[in-house]
């Protein structure tokens, strides 16, 4: 049935009979229920709160927004890849070490950071403190509560998506990429920016993208530097001026832009192939001063996103720890590794199947709904947990009313129960499965594809036989960061989870809340130990291809 | 093997709860609680309660959009029976979303001041939190300082700290202005506010309060248990704490308070819960433990804040500072205050 016909014909706009669509819709279903009650808002026009949110709030935030994306994503860039290359296929001491620790920031969540990098670099904080006690004044000492400090705060949170995207496809294809283009006379740096580069592209776009959406939602963070932004745009509608329809139309918005960056994206990436083989050449071994820029740069990096806040973390988990601790926290770390992890076995089982279906049906209308899959990730938290909660609530007032009718006494059916919890943090987090996932699937040649499937192997052998074993590394990736990132997550955690069943998460938003930062030092470090564990048995099983 | 500690078994056991997608009704000597209170604030009155009447009590914790959006969707199924907020201006919208029904209690009309419930009886404040000026001890005589208006006189010109206008706090403070000076004046001391600004805005108020004491600005507006909260920890810190408008209308106060939800199961038991946080004991803990006034008169202050001496509050009803919480934060907004 589907032999090579439908791959010949990639983005035919008439292409899209047969079931891609609708396979594709089944999961996507997940992100586009709460993204409709989001989109219904706009029944309720609200004109009024318009003209002023226009005339006020909008030109400020649009301008932030945009300085914050570049900012954001020329910084993860920076950071992310040569971080990538240089401890994918290069040597220099150190180089097993920062291999891994360098995805420790991943567990750190951004607010933390942000509050720890603040706490230490703002005029009260102990370095302008020291500076003024030397010298007498610290005016000289550019503000951390600026553009260019959230700038430096974010990217420091978000460059660990494209490290490890990037990483991951180094390691992969490589060396062999650098050996193979200087074979044909290219000097290494040519090799670099000309065939391993570009041969990374779709890890590095799908880490970036992550990146991005992971900006574009963020609110604890920007709010701790007092910078606005759409999101907190969004808030703001919400919160103070009580009008949530006004800011589920301004995330619907948000929501419109990345949909059509993600399309700009798949039109730029249209028909390339990227493939290489595996194998494992001799790694590249640094040289005089650039071996020991290596290793101070990896140290600098390192010690910003995640020695430095840890270490406050811990000095803090000390004061507060016997105020804190109860008997309670066995259940906190055990509910958010639980959570975690069935999280990341749910979603990254979704994420490939959506990737499957993406690469099995070209048409048109698969590869949109896939992208509509994947946006839930760009939504601020808080507004999509209350689109996921409505039609949950709406559905268990139904079933409640009928088991009532039938004479079972239950006050709640779906609602409050993990199944739902696991659909709200599915619909959030498939964009983060997805990505690594399917920038690992497009690594497939379309030759392996064509022979496998004129041999007669059914779309789910292909995926079975062909497929799966070539993307565990980008499996293992998607699951890794579904586990912290649910780990770390809040409102939607808050919103849908059990009486009684709370996380290390929870616990941050209860301390936070009221501002004792210093008081969320021991679930939050909590979090990044519990993150610790998967993070390296990534690295056993991504080093274990290349020595 | 088999001796497990119970701690561990307790989240597997709601696990296999939460697997069976069924939470059955909460028995009648169950009271839940929806709460945007932090639970660290609230969870050592609850167990006072428990220990006291033996109600068991079921609390959910969320910050209060979500939680006012989750009653609204839950309807008449919810399992809520009571809701618990800070700041009238979320109790005045909860009460504006239809959420909370009222309620007739000779004992919460003794227990609680006019001006600290709603007019309808939809909600009680249960802890009064005041909203002053604090100052720099070192360059600042509080002789210097009458009102919040004054703040806004160009000799404050870069000495000025403020938290950001997205807290409701601010947008309380802001809205009772409105409601006294009107729109026009108000607007004119916002606009003085932000010309005189030291900093960025900061995003709470412990950061503010830090900033005056290491010389950033010379004067802020906080709550005062902020304060207090800091100098149970630090005795010598040089901020000083001064009681604005105290020649005209008074300090600015704001509440935090409950509420019986509308379609409670067991609303009966949600008021008496209410009406025992009202009095004794649970007033004691309030301003014991959070440093907050109690909102019953009856109720003696904690000794850090009864340091700072009796004063004079705005008697203004804080119901209109949720009437108007949308006005000022667009009169904020226009003037430039983030």
């Amino acid at each position: 049935m589907h032999l090579t016909v439908s791959d010949s014909n990639p983005g035919n706009f008439w292409n899209w009979r047969g079931w891609g669509p609708l396979r594709a819709l089944a999961i996507a279903a997940l992100t586009l229920l709460p993204l409709l009650v989001v989109l219904a808002s706009f029944f309720e026009p609200q004109p009024e709160i318009w003209a002023h949110l226009t005339e006020y709030v909008l030109p400020g935030v649009l301008w932030n927004t945009g300085i914050l994306i570049l900012g954001v994503g020329a910084g993860v860039l920076l950071l992310g890849v040569p971080l990538a290359w240089l401890t994918a296929v290069c040597d220099f001491p150190g180089r097993r070490f920062f291999a891994w620790s360098l995805m420790l920031p991943l567990a750190m969540p951004a607010y933390v950071l942000a509050f720890v990098q603040v706490g230490l670099l703002d005029f009260t904080g102990p370095v302008q403190t020291l500076l003024r006690t030397w010298f007498g004044s610290s005016a000289w000492f550019p503000p951390i509560r600026s553009t260019g400090g959230v700038v430096l705060v974010l990217t420091l949170a978000f460059y660990p998506y494209v490290y490890l995207l990037a990483r991951n496809a180094f390691i992969t294809q490589g060396l062999r990429a650098v050996e193979a283009a200087q074979a044909l006379g290219f000097t290494r740096g040519q090799a670099f920016w000309k065939v391993a580069l570009p041969m990374a592209r779709p890890w590095i776009a799908g880490g970036m993208t992550l990146a991005l959406m992971e900006t574009l939602a963020d609110f604890g963070s920007v709010s701790i530097f007092s910078f606005d932004t759409f999101t907190t745009a969004i808030y703001k509608a919400w919160f103070s001026l009580f009008n949530l329809p006004a800011a589920s139309q301004l995330a619907s918005l948000l929501v419109l832009f990345v949909l059509v960056l993600a399309v700009i994206d798949q039109h730029l990436r249209h028909n390339r192939r990227y493939a290489a083989k595996n194998f494992s050449p001799a790694r590249i071994v640094l040289q005089g001063g650039a071996r020991w820029g290596a290793v101070v740069f990896c140290g600098v990096v390192l010690a910003m996103a995640f020695v430095v806040p840890f270490i406050q973390l811990l000095i803090w988990a000390r004061t507060v720890w016997q105020e804190d601790f109860d008997a309670r926290y066995p259940a906190f770390l055990l509910h958010s590794i639980l959570l975690g992890g069935v999280a990341a076995a749910v979603v990254t089982v979704l994420g490939l199947l959506l990737s499957a279906i993406r690469q099995h049906h070209k048409d048109w209308m698969t590869q949109f709904i896939v992208r509509l899959a994947t946006l839930g990730y760009a939504i601020p938290g808080t507004v999509l947990a209350v689109g996921v909660f409505i039609p949950v609530a709406w559905l268990d007032n139904y079933l409640v009313g009928a088991a009532q009718w039938a004479g079972w006494d239950v006050s709640q059916i779906l609602k409050g129960s993990l199944l739902v919890m696991l659909l709200a943090l599915s619909a959030r987090f498939l964009a983060v499965a997805f990505q690594p996932v399917d920038a690992a699937m497009q690594r497939i040649t379309r030759n392996q594809g064509n022979a496998a499937r004129s041999l007669g192997l059914s779309p789910r052998q292909v995926l079975l036989r062909l497929q799966l074993p070539m993307v565990r590394g980008g499996l293992l990736t998607a699951a890794l960061i579904v586990f912290v990132d649910v780990m770390k997550e809040m409102p939607i955690t808050l919103m849908t989870r059990p009486f009684g069943w709370d996380t290390l998460a929870v616990r941050v938003f209860e301390m936070t809340s009221e501002g004792m930062w210093d008081r969320a030092a021991l679930p939050s470090l909590a979090i990044v130990l519990a993150g610790l564990l998967p993070v390296i048995l990534l690295v056993r099983k991504s080093e274990s291809g290349l020595h | 093997m088999q001796k497990i500690q119970p701690s561990f078994l307790t989240p597997l056991r709601s696990v296999l709860l939460g697997l069976a997608l069924i939470a059955s009704t909460a028995g009648a000597d169950t009271v839940t609680v929806y709460s945007a209170r932090n639970e660290q604030l609230i969870k050592p009155l609850f167990d006072a309660y428990t220990k006291e009447t033996g109600t068991q009590i079921q609390v959910l914790t969320d910050k209060e959009g979500p939680l006012l959006e989750r009653l609204k969707a839950e309807g008449a199924k919810t399992p809520a029976d009571v809701l618990i907020t800070v700041d009238a201006g979320n109790l005045w919208q909860a009460s504006q979303m239809g959420l909370l029904q009222p309620v007739k209690s000779s004992i919460l009309n003794a227990n609680i001041p006019a001006n600290l419930r709603d007019p309808k009886g939809e909600w009680y404040g249960l802890s009064v939190r005041a909203r002053t000026i604090v100052y720099n001890k070192k360059s600042v005589n509080p002789t210097q300082l009458s009102t919040y208006e004054a703040l806004a006189e160009p000799r404050w010109k870069g000495k000025l700290c403020l938290r950001t206008s997205k807290k409701v706090y601010n947008q309380s403070l802001v809205a009772t202005m409105m409601a006294t000076l009107g729109e026009k004046e108000t607007e004119r001391v916002v606009r003085g506010w932000v010309a005189n600004l030291a900093t960025e805005v900061f995003p709470d108020d412990t950061a503010l309060i830090k900033a005056v004491a290491a010389g950033q600005c010379e004067v802020g507006i906080v709550n005062t248990y902020y304060l207090a909260r800091m100098v149970e920890k630090e005795p010598n810190l040089p901020v000083g704490l001064f009681w604005a408008n105290q020649k005209s209308r008074g300090v600015h106060v704001n509440i935090s308070g409950a509420g019986v939800v509308k379609h409670a199961p067991n609303a009966a038991g949600g008021q008496k819960l209410i009406e025992w946080l009202s009095a004794g004991k649970a007033q004691e803990i309030y301003t014991d433990k959070d440093f907050e006034y109690p909102a019953n008169p009856q109720i003696k202050p904690d000794s850090i804040i009864r340091q700072w001496g009796q004063f004079k509050m705005d008697l203004i009803n804080v119901s209109k500072a949720g009437e108007l919480q949308g006005a000022a934060t667009r009169l904020m907004d226009r003037a430039g205050y983030h």
